[in-house]
């Protein structure tokens, strides 16, 4: 995939705007580091399993070392009545608690709140570290944000099934009291429906991340692209900094849309509507 | 034909595109909606608000799937 035609022999090579793009957006066993340059990641052996560590994996490691962090700092000292970084994280416990887990899922909203808050705190952290010099976004990986939806899947089927076992979950696709010759249609529809939700929750999540940044780089490669700087300065700048200040929005959005989602359709498996 | 690669491009930008003309249709109905029903109504303004950023962050959802199979398509040389 190149943006410009082959050079002829001996000549510099041309600017491939495409592959720098795809450098900075896509995944690999190359870490920058700030001050010491760039680190090749080792790959882990498992018996016969090979497991390269990669950007994004390290990005996941740091997401997490961040969330211990800041919840050992909140639990320093616990007063009930809470103040500073405690406060801070039980704002967030508070929230997805009464307006995720308990509005969603009718009778057992609390039972999934350390998942939900997993899901919420972890996706949030990992498209932020997107956004600071030096980081990549784990959640722009399609392989990350399909692990996420799978638990996801597999959270909202265990919730189901847990509540009204096995075949009971798999009548309740289909709603009652409907006419019996449109349930062949509804239960091809309702399964077709139960496989693509989650399927959504990746596509979405994964589009939202790396459209930000694809949009930002383009900018970028602009001004290599035209080989002048006044571009930088009339187009390049503003943009891009505007542009990632609605990164931080949708960053904070996608999360809660994700955890919104999932905690909608565990409250519809395990409550379903009539 | 060598015309293949050329056509993937262009597939890919126009559908683009489009995707972004029915995403941004949709999400502007919807705005001009929640408008409307927080100009007759102050009070429920932030139910309101919550249920549009949903509903817009939903369709762009579905926008998005266009999105990357035009990028498939624009990778595919």
């Amino acid at each position: 995939m190149s943006a410009v035609p082959e050079p002829e022999e001996g000549a510099q090579k041309a600017f491939d705007a495409g592959e720098a793009i795809f450098h900075h957006i896509g995944d690999s066993q190359m870490l920058e580091l700030p001050f010491v340059g760039e680190v090749h990641l080792p790959t882990l052996h498992f018996g016969r399993v090979a497991l390269p560590v990669t950007k994004h994996v390290v990005m996941m490691w740091v997401a997490c070392a961040i969330i211990v962090l800041l919840l050992s700092l909140a639990t320093r000292r616990r007063t009930v009545v809470p103040k500073g970084m405690q406060n801070a994280m039980e704002m967030i416990i508070v929230f997805v608690r009464d307006e995720l887990a308990r509005r969603n899922i009718p009778h057992q909203g609390d039972r999934f709140v350390s998942y939900l808050l997993s899901t919420f705190v972890f996706i949030l952290i990992c498209n932020l570290l997107g956004l600071v010099p030096y980081g990549a976004t784990p959640t722009g990986n399609i392989g990350v944000t399909a692990g996420l939806a799978g638990v996801a899947f597999l959270v909202i089927q265990a919730a189901g099934i847990r509540e009204h076992g096995l075949v009971g979950h798999f009548k309740n696709l289909v709603p009652h009291g409907i006419p019996w010759p449109l349930v062949p249609i509804m239960v091809i529809v309702e399964f077709i429906g139960m496989l693509t939700k989650p399927f959504a929750l990746c596509v979405r999540l994964f589009a939202n991340m790396t459209g930000g940044h694809v949009v930002i780089l383009s900018l970028i490669m602009l001004i290599f692209i035209l080989k002048t700087a006044w571009v930088g300065v009339v187009l390049t700048v503003p943009f891009a900094l505007f542009i990632s200040g609605i990164e931080i929005l949708v960053a904070f959005l996608q999360a809660y849309i994700f955890t919104m989602l999932t905690s909608l359709f565990i409250g519809m498996s395990v409550h379903p509507q009539h | 034909m060598e015309m293949g690669n050329s056509l993937a491009h262009l597939s890919a930008g126009i559908g683009a595109g489009l995707a972004v003309i029915g995403g941004a249709a949709g999400i502007g109905r919807l705005a001009a909606a929640a408008m409307e029903g927080s100009a007759r109504q102050p009070q429920v303004l932030g139910d309101i608000r919550t249920t549009m950023i949903i509903a817009a962050a939903l369709i762009e959802g579905v926008t998005l799937f266009a999105e990357v199979v035009c990028v498939l398509l624009a990778v595919k040389a």
